[in-house]
C-alpha cells in the first residue's frame, strides 16, 4: 500500500471548511496514511481557467513539480484541485509543445514539470490504497442505525476522459465507502446533479435553486444525513441549508457531513475530534442517535 | 451580476451580415479545448442536460455553440450569459459529437476575459492568487485558530516566485497594470 502523499489542501478548505481537514487527517492517521505538508503552496488553477487557461496550466504544474522535487504523490481533499491536478498532468505530459511552453515559464522560479507524480482524491486514496477490507477492520461502532444520502459533485467524476474514476452516470465508489460504515445509502433523483457552487457570485438564484433541487430530493426519501466530499458541495447545502430554508419557506433540516466525519463516527472517534461543532446545520439529533443505537 | 432582460432581446436580435466574422469558428477549431467545435450539428442535448439552463431564463449552451459557429463573436463575447456555466461538465460527457462544450464555453470565456469582460470575482481571486498564493484571502483569525485546531501551519505561498511564472499570461498583465483589466 502506498501509504505517504504530499497533503494539497487547496484553497476553500483552510478558507471556511475546515472541519474536512480535520476529520479527514485524523481518520487518515488513524488508517496508515502518512500525510506530508506541500514545502511552498498555489491555488491549483482552476477558479481561474474560466479567465486564463494558461494560469491554470501555469499553477496547476507548478504544484506538480514542487511535487515532483518532493518524490511523492499528492492526495487533495478537493476534487476540484484533484480533477485539475490531473488534467494538467495528462495534458502536458502528452502535448511537448505545451510541456515546454509551460516549462519556460516554470524555469524562472527553478522548477520544471517531469510528469512524474500521480494525483488522487481522498475517496480514491481509501478505495484504491488503503482498500475497504482494511476500513471495513477498523470500525468499531457500525452505524447500521443511519439511512443517509450521497452527493459525489461533479468535478470527482467528469469529465471522465480526465479524471477515469468511478461511472459519472452511477457513480458507486462513495455508496461503496458509505456501507463500509454500516449506514445504508439511499437511492434518490438526480444523483450527480451540480450543486450550484460556481454559479455564487455570477447567478445566486440558479445557484440556490439547484441546491434546493438537491435538498429536496434527498428529503423525498427520507435521508438523516447527506454525505459530501467536496468543500464546495459542502457549503451550498450546509452554510447554505438555512438561507434556502428562508428563501423558499420550506424546512429540510438534513445534516450535511463531510464523508470522513461519518467514517470517523463508525472509526470510534469523537464528534469532537471530528470538528463536528464547525458545521451548520444541527446535528444533535443524527449523534443521538448515533449514541443510542451503538449501545 | 444578475440575468437581465437585456441580455435575453441581445441574443435574440436579428442578424445583421455586418456583425459575422466568417473565419471565427476556424479560429476557435485551432485552440485549446475547442477544437471539435466544427463537429456541433444542434442536436440540443448540452442544454437539454445543462442544470443551470433548467434556472436561467437565458443560458443555453446550444445556443452559445450556434452563434459562436455563425461568427457572431462580439454579441458571443460580450455576452452575460457566458459567465453561467457551472462548469459541471455534463454536457461534455454527454456529448454525441464530443464537442467538449464546457472547453469551448471555458476558450470564449477566455476570449471575453481578454476584452476585459470578465466578471469582477475573477479579479479578486487572480490579485489574491499573486499576493498570497490563495485564490481568497484567508483571515489571519483562521490561520492563527489552525493551532488550536491541532492543524499543521498552512503552507505558505510565494509571491515572488507565482509572480515570476506568470510572467507574461495576459490576464495577469491587465490585472497588474490597472488593479483590474481595462
Amino acid at each position: 500500500m502506498n501509504s505517504k502523499y504530499l497533503i494539497f489542501l487547496g484553497c476553500a478548505i483552510p478558507y471556511r471548511v475546515s472541519a474536512f481537514e480535520i476529520s479527514s487527517r485524523k481518520v487518515l492517521q488513524k488508517l496508515g496514511v502518512e500525510l506530508v505538508e506541500m514545502p511552498e503552496f498555489n491555488c491549483c488553477g482552476l477558479p481561474l481557467d474560466p479567465v486564463s487557461h494558461e494560469m491554470m496550466l501555469i499553477l496547476a504544474a507548478r504544484n506538480l513539480a514542487l511535487a515532483e522535487q518532493q518524490g511523492l504523490n499528492i492526495i487533495t481533499l478537493c476534487p476540484g484541485c484533484a480533477g485539475t491536478l490531473k488534467k494538467v498532468n495528462k495534458i502536458l505530459k502528452e502535448d511537448k509543445t505545451l510541456r515546454e511552453q509551460i516549462n519556460g515559464h516554470l524555469k524562472e522560479s527553478g522548477l520544471e514539470f517531469k510528469g512524474t507524480t500521480t494525483t488522487k482524491h481522498l475517496l480514491q486514496v481509501l478505495i484504491e490504497d488503503v482498500g475497504l477490507e482494511k476500513i471495513k477492520s477498523n470500525i468499531v461502532k457500525p452505524l447500521t442505525m443511519l439511512k443517509v444520502a450521497e452527493h459525489n459533485g461533479c468535478h470527482i467524476l467528469r469529465p471522465k476522459e480526465y479524471i477515469g474514476f468511478d461511472d459519472p452516470e452511477d457513480p458507486q465508489t462513495l455508496k461503496t465507502l458509505i456501507e463500509a460504515t454500516g449506514a445504508t445509502c439511499l437511492d434518490y433523483m438526480d444523483e450527480t446533479e451540480c450543486c450550484g457552487a460556481p454559479s455564487v457570485g455570477v447567478s445566486d438564484k440558479v445557484a440556490l435553486q439547484l441546491a434546493r433541487d438537491k435538498l429536496n430530493h434527498v428529503k423525498m426519501v427520507d435521508a438523516e444525513a447527506l454525505i459530501t466530499i467536496c468543500p464546495f458541495c459542502h457549503i451550498m447545502y450546509d452554510t447554505n441549508e438555512l438561507r434556502i430554508e428562508r428563501m423558499f419557506n420550506e424546512v429540510y433540516g438534513i445534516p450535511v457531513l463531510h464523508y470522513p466525519q461519518l467514517l470517523g463516527l463508525a472509526m470510534g472517534l469523537t464528534s469532537e475530534e471530528l470538528a463536528f461543532n464547525e458545521l451548520r446545520v444541527n446535528t444533535s439529533k443524527l449523534l443521538k442517535k448515533v449514541a443510542e443505537g451503538a449501545k | 451580476m444578475t440575468e437581465t432582460e437585456t441580455s435575453k432581446e441581445t441574443n435574440r436580435e436579428p442578424i445583421r451580415s455586418s456583425e459575422i466574422d466568417p473565419k471565427f469558428k476556424y479560429e476557435l477549431s485551432r485552440m485549446h479545448g475547442s477544437e471539435k467545435i466544427l463537429k456541433c450539428f444542434q442536436c440540443g442535448t448540452c442544454t437539454s442536460d445543462c442544470p443551470v439552463a433548467r434556472y436561467s431564463d437565458n443560458y443555453r449552451p446550444r445556443q452559445i455553440i450556434r452563434m459562436a459557429q455563425l461568427g457572431l463573436r462580439d454579441r458571443v463575447l460580450n455576452s452575460d450569459t457566458l459567465w453561467l456555466c457551472a462548469a459541471c461538465f455534463t454536457c461534455t460527457d454527454r456529448c454525441p459529437q464530443d464537442v467538449e462544450v464546457a472547453s469551448v464555453i471555458r476558450v470564449l470565456r477566455n476570449l471575453a476575459a481578454e476584452k476585459g469582460c470578465a466578471p469582477a470575482v475573477f479579479k479578486e481571486q487572480a490579485s489574491s492568487v499573486l499576493e498570497s498564493g490563495y485564490a481568497y484571502k484567508i483571515p489571519e483569525l483562521r490561520v492563527k485558530k489552525r493551532e488550536t485546531q491541532g492543524l499543521p501551519p498552512l503552507p505558505k505561498g510565494n509571491p515572488e516566485n507565482i509572480r515570476k511564472s506568470l510572467k507574461g499570461v495576459k490576464f495577469i498583465e491587465a490585472v497588474e497594470k490597472t488593479g483590474e483589466p481595462q
